[in-house]
């Protein structure tokens, strides 16, 4: 875990996608985050472990900004944005997806696709319907082609599978220019084949594109990340290369040992 | 009706549905064999009250947010009319030619509502609807109570439209082609612009406003730009209703007057943007002729039985009546009620989005 000298060393080399300082989060009593020191490269790859309720999700919350930390900083890019909204963070180049789908069900797939697209480009606020060479319209259709649902472009969100939904949420979290994407559980409850298509999605993603990927299938985990950050009772406490992890005792002891501890 | 989808850009006469050009003639035939007071005290009225409920139903409907203030912006609208024009009282009336009286009262209105809007649009529900209910009862006491400005009690009287092209505008059939130009020309503007990036945008937050967020959209902007719009639209319909009244006082503001605005909305329907008309029609039509069948106390009952009726046996309100009675009957198409995305599942759909 780099110290805060460190810290602020790397960060003017601007190699750094995403810097967390002390970061917690409270929740009236309970410490679902507490004094997390955390740094990504650009491009890295990054799994994120810990049993249920360990405060994953929360990570990504304060990361996003969708809740504002208790205490710390958050840096993306080099940039302190502790203090802006989620909606700053995302047009940085942030991008994430939920741990529970949230979609526009109401809306088709190609309209969800193409607000993701918009959110990030100016336009937002135009009173025109798109036109057919719209240039985030034509982006939605080539996600979508890339997460294999173009043949339901035109269904409502509603109507899809699951996994589909799941292809979805991806998709949103692909569209504009991104530079770093949350992956919350992305293959949870997927088919076998959706999980190795995932895994083909994950690994075929352009090498500027960094990621942090929370996932309880270590075969997943660990064949599209780097580098696995281990987290228990909202702290971290271990980091390293796949294999380290995987032959770490402590890691054993707790993944093993106490398999069924649902915090 | 196959799925043409969102973003086609053809459009073609044969997607006009019988039931819009029957109406469209109905309405412009109307003048023809209706009497003055059926052109003026109905026709014009409804449409003056379903331009306001329009401006609520655009922020109800698609943006999620029930303001009570959308009356009282209709009337800052209407006493900027007498303020900054003429009127007959000796109070203010600057004298301003009609047309920049006009822009300024739409626009000071429209400033208005951005104002509630940004006051308002980070409450949700129950509290967005008690502070535009605070700002309604607020200005409604403060116009009461001054009378530097607003004349106090009295108001303002004598606030006319201008005679142009020879024409008295406050003439039962010119005003209400008037009034209905106004009235087509927003129900045709908030109806094209549902589908548009702002509109889809706004309806995506109103489903869920933090997924928008995570996709880079600046929520509590996106509100207050849709509050601004608002205002223009009853800011317009407050200028046609002092022109329609000739006068503006405390008394054309009042909260009871914002409930029977939340009413005619709901009772017609927030899902698309001809139920403030229906609701306005059923209302205006009850106000006048209930009276003959019961005593005047007694109407207010009638309005909350109706209202009553129908949240709770049609949700979606009049056009959600209307749906059922269509899929009953096996309309052809549905270019009326909704567009390209009406799901055929479900009979109260109108092509908006879901609410989750
Ligand atoms: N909005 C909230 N309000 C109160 N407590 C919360 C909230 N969100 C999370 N928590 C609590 O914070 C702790 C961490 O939750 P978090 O969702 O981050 O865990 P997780 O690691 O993502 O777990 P899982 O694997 O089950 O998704 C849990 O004890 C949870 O109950
Ligand atoms: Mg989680």
């Amino acid at each position: 875990m780099p110290g805060t000298d460190a810290l602020t060393r790397l960060q003017s080399t601007g190699q750094f996608a995403l810097e967390l300082e002390a970061v917690s989060r409270h929740f009236g009593a309970l410490v679902a985050l507490a004094d997390v020191n955390m740094s990504v490269k650009a491009g890295e790859r990054r799994a994120v472990l810990g049993s249920n309720g360990a405060g994953k999700t929360t990570l990504f919350n304060a990361i996003t900004g969708d809740f504002p930390t208790t205490t710390g900083r958050v840096r993306l890019f080099g940039e302190d944005v502790t203090d802006l909204p989620s909606h700053e963070r995302i047009r940085r180049g942030l991008r994430r997806t939920y741990q529970i789908s949230l979609l526009f069900n109401g809306l088709t797939v190609l309209d969800n696709t193409y607000l993701a697209c918009r959110g990030v480009t100016r336009g937002r606020f135009s009173l025109r319907r798109p036109k057919r060479d719209d240039s985030s319209l034509e982006l939605a259709e080539t996600l979508l082609q890339a997460v294999h649902l173009d043949d339901v472009k035109d269904k409502q969100v509603a109507e899809l599978s699951y996994g589909q939904q799941r292809q979805l949420e991806i998709a949103l979290a692909l569209s504009g220019a991104p530079r770093l994407i949350l992956f919350d559980e992305p293959a949870a409850g997927l088919s076998p084949t959706e999980r190795t298509l995932l895994v083909e999605i994950l690994q075929s993603l352009p090498a500027h594109i960094g990621f942090i990927i929370i996932e309880h299938d270590m075969d997943v985990a660990l064949k599209v990340s780097e580098r696995v950050t281990m987290m228990h009772n909202g702290r971290i406490f271990k980091e390293g290369t796949p294999e380290e992890i995987e032959n770490d005792s402590e890691v054993q002891e707790l993944y093993l040992g106490q398999g069924g501890d649902h915090g | 009706m196959d799925s043409r989808g969102l973003f086609s850009g053809s459009f073609s006469i044969k997607d006009v549905h019988p039931a819009i050009l029957i109406t469209a003639v109905f309405l412009v035939a109307y003048p023809s064999f209706a009497t003055d007071f059926f052109i003026f005290q109905i026709g014009a009225y409804s449409l003056i009250l379903g331009t306001i409920a329009l401006s609520l139903m655009m922020l109800a409907g698609y943006g999620g947010m029930v303001s009570l203030a959308q009356l009282t912006v209709a009337g800052l609208a209407a006493y900027l009319m007498a303020i900054l024009g003429d009127n007959s009282m000796g109070v203010m009336g600057l004298g301003w030619p009609w047309w920049l009286t006009v822009i300024v009262s739409v626009l000071g209105a429209a400033l208005f509502s951005t104002f509630i809007g940004a006051v308002s649009v980070r409450t949700e529900g129950i509290y967005t609807i008690m502070i535009t209910l605070a700002v309604a009862v607020a200005f409604f006491y403060f116009v009461r109570q001054n009378y530097v400005l607003f004349n106090g009690f009295t108001g303002f009287a004598g606030v006319e439209p201008p005679t142009l092209f020879g024409i008295y505008w406050r003439d039962p059939v010119p005003f209400y082609y008037l009034t209905l130009t106004v009235a087509v020309g927003f129900f045709g503007a908030v109806y094209y612009c549902a589908r548009s990036t702002f509109g889809l945008a706004l309806q995506a937050i109103r489903d869920n406003p933090r997924r928008m967020r995570a996709l880079g959209f600046n929520v509590t902007l996106h509100r207050i730009v849709a509050y601004f719009f608002a205002g223009v639209i009853a800011g317009f319909a407050g200028v046609l209703l002092v022109w329609f009244n000739g006068r503006v006082s405390p008394g054309t503001i009042g909260v009871d007057v914002a409930i029977d605005i939340l009413v005619i909305a709901v009772v017609g329907g927030l899902r698309h943007p001809v139920g403030p008309f229906l609701g306005a029609i059923a209302f205006v039509l009850l106000e006048n002729f209930a009276i003959d069948l019961i005593d005047r106390e007694r109407f207010n009952m009638v309005i909350g039985t109706a209202f009553l009726l129908v949240v709770l046996f049609s949700p979606d309100g009049l056009l959600g009546l209307w749906n059922r009675f269509r899929d009953k009957f096996r309309f052809r198409g549905n270019a009326l009620l909704g567009d390209e995305r009406v799901s055929k599942n479900d009979p109260t759909s109108t092509g908006s989005l879901e609410k989750n």
